[in-house]
């Protein structure tokens, strides 16, 4: 077994209903799975409806130009050609955004990245859809485009959009700024552009109320309202005339946070009467969704002489791209965790967030965080170097703990076991097979069936990441989410708006019911827009969020059962309680089961849960404004063939801070699954853009790491349950593709002994 | 289309009534030749197909003429694996086949593999690994596994990464999934030496 | 467009010849790809993929020869018995795709749609292959050197169809190697075959993924020819080391978007001395460059 864990994660080989499986702590199963063994779960591109229509996107094929004209006739005069829409046609608001409502539904006047929505068509077939868009005549004057952020930076290039080439500036200043440290070290660090490449490709199914009052859309996103909302205000329709259902999403991992064809889809659907089903290739996923913001990042530590950090300055600018998305938050994020996990009393950060004619970056696993953290991770291997100190010995010296301040203020009120996460990773055992294993394999070496090299050529390094994530929203973002419980005949039916992506929040949410109610049989109902908000599948919140509103939904309904029960008995509710399967007298004798105490009632709570307030940040960047922060560490071992520069990445072990392993199993997955995102950026993953063109918009040249390339992962779940998380346990989502970038391209450094300030690393980094 | 059905396992029913098999919308017009009749064999079952454009793969015929849309598209250039079927019992990607050119071969998709209802053990051994999460590239994977477990009982864990490396997961970090893999190969030999032993 | 599935090569080559401009398709990895994305249309496409003369494989001892079916697979080359013949292929074949691609990609696809960076190719070019060409008109046969004229051309003419290729079964090492940045499903950014022919005292260094056509590198050949000591089996290490230098000269590749001229140029030279090192055993640490290795 590639994975060991102290956690058992072991199920048994049926799931057993008779037992009280399924509850919190356990492996529970999927309540999805076996439809998706099956094939039979159906994703959003997997829906159709009588008489639709396929509809497909017309893109820019430059990053910058002016529109002349559209011609659409020798479209129309295709045979099948049912609908042609431009930015003309959008009834209500030009233009969306999560944060400020910058980007067109279709571009009119100008053009601001390669494959940006121009026009849209509905047609019989997708064969005809392709050859309509071939036919529409767009008339560029083509523009000199934006591509070097510090360009946007220094103000130098004319404004590319009405809003202006920043998207966001801050600065942090805290403390004593003028302070020097014994030792000093810096360098600039450069992340490049990844993709989320979620597999299940954007696909959504509009169905147009008869006369278009309204209409009805299935499609896989991350946040159903906010969607609805900026759709609405295109169609020009009030929201609840929008009504959304999740389609089944295959991954997200950010992409889906910005909607991308929900207006397209739409707009075919209202203007032909019929249902429309759009669906990207690959190649249109690549250009139709934002992706991991490249950042260059300067960054000064100043430490004592036994390594303790005395000041940390930091420059961050980081590509928004074409349009500003999340960009404003993105930067925040990681210029408040510039410091990474480690205390630090005096800082100077200063980081902008810009507009390029790059494509435009928004929310990715990890959202700023990412980038700050191969910085400061980089960093404190070279104060480690400085100092005479090993990695592990220069971060247990720094290590934060709780009552610590982030350098904007914020006190970490939260358990945060970096030491424990520290030495938890280091004690895991390092892998016990030498270079290339036991028999020399050479598949097993860098390059693999390649068979580029001998044992001999090959070095093994070791590197390590820590890291701090925020969890939920910052910066007095009020993300609450939405749940309803329904207990009846001894059926638990949840309603939520939470977007199961992958990570198992179907899961642990009947998990929840199970363990407060104490049935077997919970239901979950449609996941769609005729309850309230669940926030975004995003920002490792929805364990803490929507399950504390399915937790306190429940919980709200077990007092109503309770009263019932009590009222029926002459008992006093206080004194009840749930066990096993029963609602028992804690202080007497009753036990009557839920499902009798249920039979022919139904008791039923909406609730929404709510975390704490946050707050701005002011002029110098100080301000509580996150709400939560979760710790991990990464230990990586590495193979590199220096004189090829090809690497194999051998093990990554990791302890994480997990709160509470409500489903061990599951999060087992999501930090395999993020390990497996953070091994992508280090040492394969980059969108390569040239002059604002995108040259790797295919599976072909945008490399996922594969079953070959994926190291070992062993694990060690810390479990201080947090006081101030509703059941207990953190967001595990996002973690684990943080250090471990940081991780691998420090074991590569200590392989070949030689400096990469660059992710991801390619050989010819490694060999000249 | 938008009534709160609900699976019986309680998944969250997220569909409306299943797709249409369009016997509808032709083709678009060719400037040469005909729209072809052809007919495939697919899980045992023979299908005519009219009415189509003839440059569809058959990933595209499974899904949109036949309503078979376990099979799925991620990336269209057999990179990804998500398609993956069995052609005469040899693990394809269903994107890289001419539709029109698999007449006379034994197609067998996801849907094929077991009755829906009734998982086989490659199936029921990812639900109970945690091997699969958002499900997407699942249905590549069991094909895959299969085909893999047929041609080699007890896998070392190198060929089962070598066996599965045209299948791309992006959520499990594919853990989990060896994990399935092992499970279904240990029990089934277990299952053999019983019945040997008995 | 229509679609013909040919049986026999009568059959195919009778459809050729009604539609000359017809595309050949045989395992789809290439072709469906284009048509997929819209990249290509055609109006016929006659696969040939099931026609048995094209799946057969014929080893002659007394010519000491390998003629390969054009619609073999990649997953028929990397077994036996095809393997033990042609060792260098087979471990080409490894490094084909995935599973699902090397089921279907065939050798003929390979040879036809001539990109530098086919895997296979390298392989044939080192062993001085000859491609059989057939049409209604008649047979051809062209060395492999012959074939392609650049990226993805070739001397093929309009109803003309690969029907396979021979290649010599040689006694002495024979290996492929491959640089991508993953370990499945990359396109070599590099790659190499070496062959010795020890018989025939020859050496065969052909490099892939660095010109507009796979290249052999004569002067590099040469150069192992003179050093090497066919009966012992050895060669100096300063040979293997001015070996690779000559293998990087010959080499004349291009910055893209996968790779840089500068790193292919210097890959080639790595792969080239480590398989000339492999094929005489030498000892590595006495070939490795000063710059990169740790040690």
């Amino acid at each position: 077994m590639s994975t060991t864990t102290p956690v058992d994660v072991s199920v048994a080989s049926s799931v057993d209903t008779s037992v009280l499986a399924g509850r919190l702590g356990d492996s529970a199963v999927r309540p999805d799975g076996v439809a998706k063994v099956q094939g039979s779960f159906a994703f959003s591109g997997d829906l159709s409806a009588d008489g639709f229509l396929w509809g497909a996107t017309l893109r820019s094929p430059h990053p910058s130009a002016r529109i002349v004209s559209i011609d659409l006739s020798a479209a129309w005069r295709i045979d099948g050609v049912e609908a042609i829409v431009t930015a003309a046609d959008v009834p209500g608001k030009a233009t969306y955004g999560l944060i400020s409502q910058d980007q067109p539904v279709f571009a009119s006047d100008f053009v601001r990245y390669v494959g940006e929505p121009v026009a849209a068509v509905a047609a019989n077939h997708p064969e005809t859809c392709r050859r309509a868009l071939e036919a529409i005549v767009v008339a560029y004057e083509v523009l000199a485009p934006l591509t070097d952020p510090e360009l946007a930076v220094d103000g130098s290039f004319p404004p590319i959009h009405p809003d202006g080439n920043v998207i966001r500036h801050q600065r942090i200043v805290r403390g004593d700024t003028a302070v020097i440290g014994d030792v000093v070290v810096e360098a600039v660090y450069e992340i490049g552009m990844q993709d989320q490449a979620f597999l299940g490709l954007e696909a959504a199914l509009a169905i147009p109320d008869p006369g278009g009052e309204g209409i009805e859309l299935f499609v896989a996103t991350q946040w159903l309202h906010e969607d609805r909302h900026q759709i609405a205000a295109c169609l020009a329709m009030a929201d609840d005339k929008v009504r959304i259902t999740l389609g089944g999403v295959g991954g997200a991992f950010g992409a889906r946070e910005d909607i991308s064809l929900q207006v397209h889809t739409c707009l075919l659907a209202l203007r032909t009467g019929r249902p429309v089903r759009i669906a990207y290739s690959r190649e249109e996923s690549f250009l139709g969704h934002v992706h991991r913001h490249p950042a260059r990042i300067w960054m000064r530590h100043h430490a004592t002489a036994d390594g303790k950090i005395v000041k940390i300055e930091a420059r961050f600018v980081m590509d928004g791209g074409a349009y500003a998305s999340t960009s404003s938050a993105v930067l925040i994020n990681a210029v408040t965790h510039t410091q990474g996990p480690y205390a630090c009393d005096n800082a100077v950060v200063d980081g902008w967030a810009v507009r390029t004619n790059n494509l435009p970056c928004g929310a990715m696993r990890g959202f700023g965080v990412v980038q700050a953290c191969f910085a400061h991770e980089g960093q404190m291997d070279r104060l480690a170097a400085a100092c005479g100190l090993d990695p592990v010995e220069i971060r247990l010296r720094n290590a934060m703990q709780t009552g610590d301040r982030l350098i904007t203020g914020q006190v970490i009120e939260n358990v945060a076991p970096v030491a424990r996460c520290i030495r938890e990773t280091a004690a895991l055992p390092l892998p016990d097979e030498p270079v290339g294993g036991h028999d020399g394999d050479p598949m097993r070496l860098p390059g693999g069936a390649g068979l580029t090299a001998d044992r001999s050529h090959i070095r093994r390094g070791i590197g390590w990441g820590v890291a701090i994530k925020n969890l939920m929203y910052s910066e007095g973002f009020d993300d609450y989410s939405t749940a309803r419980c329904i207990l009846r005949d001894g059926v638990a039916s949840l309603k939520f708006a939470t977007s199961e992506v992958g990570q198992g929040f179907v899961t642990i949410a009947a998990q929840i019911a199970r363990s407060v109610l104490g049935v077997d049989d919970v239901v979950l109902e449609p996941i769609d827009t005729t309850i309230g908000s669940a926030g975004s599948t995003s920002a490792s919140r929805q364990t803490w969020m929507s399950g504390g509103a399915v937790d306190g939904a429940c919980r709200l309904v077990r007092e109503q059962l309770f009263a019932h029960v009590g009222a029926q008995h002459g008992i006093e509710p206080l004194r009840l309680a749930i066990d096993g399967r029963d609602v028992i007298d804690t202080m007497g004798e009753l036990r009557v089961s839920v499902a009798q105490a249920t039979a022919g009632m139904s008791f039923e709570e909406t609730f929404e849960h709510h975390h704490r307030p946050t707050e701005d940040l002011d002029e110098n960047g100080q301000g509580n404004c996150h709400t939560a922060f979760a710790f991990v560490a990464h230990r990586a071992v590495v193979d590199v063939d220096p004189e090829l520069g090809l690497v194999k990445v051998v093990q990554i072990a990791t302890a994480q801070d997990v709160g509470r392993a409500l489903n061990p199993l599951s999060v087992i997955g999501q930090i395999e699954g993020g390990i497996a995102q953070g091994v992508g950026l280090a040492v394969m993953e980059e969108i390569i853009q040239v002059d604002g063109r995108v040259r790797n918009a295919n599976f072909t040249d945008y490399l996922l790491p594969t079953f070959l390339d994926m190291p070992d992962v062993v694990v060690s779940l810390i479990e201080e349950p947090d006081p101030m998380a509703p059941l207990g346990a953190k967001g595990v989502g996002e973690p684990p593709c943080i250090s471990s970038t940081p991780a691998v391209v420090a074991a590569i450094r200590d392989a070949i002994g030689k400096d990469l300030t660059r992710t991801p690393v390619r050989p010819s980094d490694i060999v000249f | 289309m938008s009534d709160t059905t609900r699976h019986p396992d309680g998944s969250p029913a997220t569909v409306p009534a299943g797709p249409v098999v369009s016997t509808g919308p032709v083709g678009p017009a060719d400037p040469v030749g005909s729209n072809q009749i052809y007919t495939l064999h697919v899980n045992g079952d023979d299908h005519q197909i009219r009415d189509a454009w003839v440059g569809e793969s058959l990933l595209y015929v499974l899904r949109e003429r036949l309503g078979l849309l376990g099979s799925k598209g991620a990336c269209e250039q057999g990179e990804c694996g998500s398609c993956s079927v069995l052609v005469d019992d040899e693990l394809v990607c269903g994107c890289l086949v001419l539709a029109a050119a698999a007449t006379g071969q034994r197609i067998v998709t996801i849907e094929g593999i077991a009755p829906l209802g009734a998982p086989s053990d490659v199936q029921q051994a990812f639900v109970d690994a945690g091997a699969v999460q958002c499900g997407f590239c699942t249905p590549g994977l069991i094909m895959a596994t299969h085909a893999l477990l047929d041609r080699s009982a007890e896998p070392s864990e190198f060929e089962i990464r070598e066996e599965l490396s045209g299948n791309v997961c992006r959520c499990t970090g594919y853990g989990r999934i060896i994990d399935a893999v092992q499970r279904v190969a240990v029990s089934r030999r277990d299952r053999n030496d019983a019945e040997v032993g008995s | 467009m229509s679609v013909t599935v040919a049986h026999s090569l009568d059959d195919a080559l009778a459809s050729l010849a009604a539609s000359p401009t017809a595309t050949v398709l045989a395992g789809g990895t290439d072709l469906m790809v284009e048509l997929n994305m819209g990249h290509r249309r055609t109006d016929a496409v006659i696969c040939v993929n099931r026609v048995r003369e094209l799946r057969s494989w014929r080893h002659d001892p007394a010519a000491g020869t390998l003629h390969i079916g054009a619609a073999l697979t990649y997953a028929e080359l990397m077994h036996e018995p095809l393997a033990g013949f042609a060792p260098a292929l087979a471990q080409a074949a490894r490094t084909v795709g995935s599973p699902q691609i090397r089921n279907a990609a065939t050798i003929g696809g390979n040879i036809g749609t001539a990109s530098p960076a086919g895997d296979g190719l390298p392989v044939l070019a080192a062993l001085d292959a000859v491609v059989h060409l057939a049409s209604s008109g008649g047979r051809r046969d062209v060395p492999f050197a012959e074939f392609a004229t650049g990226p993805k051309r070739t001397v093929m003419q309009p109803g003309e169809l690969i029907t396979g290729v021979t290649i010599p079964v040689l006694e002495g090492f024979q290996g492929y190697s491959k640089v991508g940045v993953r370990n499945a499903m990359v396109i070599a950014t590099a790659s190499a075959c070496l062959a010795i022919d020890v018989p025939g005292r020859s050496v065969r260094l052909a490099l892939g993924s660095v010109g507009p056509v796979i290249l052999r590198a004569p002067g590099a050949e040469a150069i192992v020819v003179a050093a090497v000591d066919f009966e012992a089996g050895t060669i100096p290490a300063d040979a293997v080391v001015e070996f690779g230098a000559a293998a990087g000269a010959a080499a004349r590749p291009i910055d893209d978007h996968r790779s840089t001229a500068e790193y292919r140029r210097r890959a080639i030279e790595v792969l080239a001395k480590r398989l000339l090192s492999r094929a005489f055993q030498v000892d590595p640490g006495r070939t490795a460059s000063t710059s990169g290795a740790n040690s």
